[in-house]
């Protein structure tokens, strides 16, 4: 049996809106991922510990709250400390065009705005997981 | 093995690791089941099956809380569904167990059921060998959202929590056979919505007051404000113990002992007859007989263990 593609998509922070996370979650498990979907409201910790025990090859988070300079590099350093490091993390969400390269610089491997299209966040997943 | 060393030391990356190469079925998984099953035996399994949406997921997190505080590890498996058409799955039980997720004492898996049918997944068994040997008192197992006859998990665990909810059935549907007949413990859960107690009390007119010296429970739970959980792990731990006293538990084992071989022997000769040289163009030829109803499965299967085709 051939490796399943396993996505953590997570919401950090403190905004209700988890509709793009569920868009996305929808997206993945269509094109034949196991999608683990923890919900609103998770801290970093929360997610990187989850990341772990479900032995994900990406997580996705989501953030609609302005937090994600914190919450998003705050997660690859956590996967760094734990030696998880191999778990590549995507972002979403309302981010301005000014902190991409930030973000990117603290390791977060994409980051999706409004108007992304599906099959470009699929093809960034399955390329993550080495498909 | 390095990973099984990490395993038995309780790290739960190893044991992530370890399942997906279960699920996956790795070329190594065999080997590391084999080395694990020395290690296992110790835990209490508990299946919980019951409707979607009656609760399990929340009533497993109140438990796990609830058997956190009395000293206990615990250990989750949480199946959900995969998709018959795209081999995808949304796994969301954990958006229910977030706060214990967290715990040292604690390791929760998702799993789907990669096209298994009957509430579980077909690594369920030899994941929770993987938590038992990493060293977990309980090993909580959730089916998917089962309907009437998701009975597999009463195989698998040693103690079966059937969870209902209010107004799920009336006294007819209590009485159907199947997922109802299987529970070792009843509760039924959001007890606080209207209706739990006739709930109840359909459930006790049709379960037995002594089944072998153990009268299944009914109990009531609120599992979103923890109302009635620790008098259901009290139940939990008194089935246990009935088990180990009365002897069933080795009766338990047994059926389970005897999924797993029979199983194990269906793969291995499945793999013997189609990886053998020879072997895959041998088991097509007879695929083709059977299709074109020159020779009937029956006649088929025994031919090809005998390895005359004919």
């Amino acid at each position: 049996m051939a490796k399943k593609i396993r996505v953590l998509i997570a919401k950090p922070g403190l905004d209700g809106h988890d509709r793009g996370a569920k868009v996305i979650a929808r997206a993945l498990r269509d094109a034949g991922m196991e999608v683990i979907y923890t919900g609103l409201r998770q801290t970093p910790r929360d997610i990187v510990e989850a990341a772990i025990q479900e032995d994900v090859d990406a997580i996705g988070l989501s953030c609609l709250s302005g937090a994600h300079m914190t919450l998003f590099p705050e997660v690859v350093k956590l996967l760094r400390q734990k030696g998880a490091d191999e778990i590549v993390v995507a972002g979403g969400g309302i981010i301005p065009e000014d902190d991409i390269p930030k973000l990117k610089k603290a390791g977060i491997k994409a980051v999706f705005g409004p108007g992304t299209r599906l099959e470009d966040v699929v093809k960034f997943f399955e390329h993550a997981a080495g498909k | 093995m390095q990973l099984v060393d990490r395993l038995l030391k309780g790290d739960k990356r190893a044991a992530a690791k370890i399942i997906s190469m279960i699920e996956d079925r790795d070329a190594q998984a065999q080997k590391i089941v084999s080395l694990l099953h020395h290690h296992t035996g110790n835990a209490h399994i508990i299946g919980l099956t019951g409707p979607p949406g009656a609760g399990k997921s929340t009533l497993i997190s109140a438990l796990v809380r609830e058997f956190r505080s009395r000293g206990k590890r615990v250990g989750v498996i949480a199946v959900d569904p995969t998709s018959p058409f795209t081999g995808g799955a949304l796994l969301g039980d954990r958006v229910r167990m977030t706060d214990v997720g967290v715990d040292d004492g604690v390791y929760i898996r998702s799993m789907a059921t990669r096209g298994h049918v009957g509430g579980l997944a077909l690594a369920t068994y030899d994941a929770v060998k993987v938590l038992e040997a990493m060293g977990m008192d309980k090993v909580f197992v959730e089916t998917v959202g089962a309907g009437q006859s998701e009975v597999e998990v009463a195989n698998l665990a040693h103690t079966t929590v059937i969870v209902e909810m209010p107004g799920s059935g009336d006294s007819i549907q209590i009485l159907k056979a199947g997922i109802l007949e299987i529970g070792d413990v009843y509760t039924v859960n959001k007890a606080d919505e209207g209706g739990a107690e006739s709930m109840v009390t359909n459930l006790k007119s049709v379960l037995p007051e002594d089944r072998e010296g153990w009268a299944p429970p009914v109990l009531t739970t609120v599992a979103s404000e923890g109302k009635g959980v620790p008098e259901l792990a009290d139940r939990l731990e008194e089935h246990f113990s009935y088990l180990k006293k009365s002897g069933k538990l080795g009766e338990k084992e047994r059926i389970r002992s005897e999924v797993e071989l029979r199983d194990a022997l269906t793969e291995t000769m499945l793999e013997k007859l189609t990886t053998s040289k020879g072997g895959k163009k041998l088991y097509e030829d007879v695929l083709d007989k059977v299709v074109s109803r020159k020779l009937d499965p029956h006649t088929a299967a025994r031919r090809l263990l005998s390895g005359k085709t004919g």
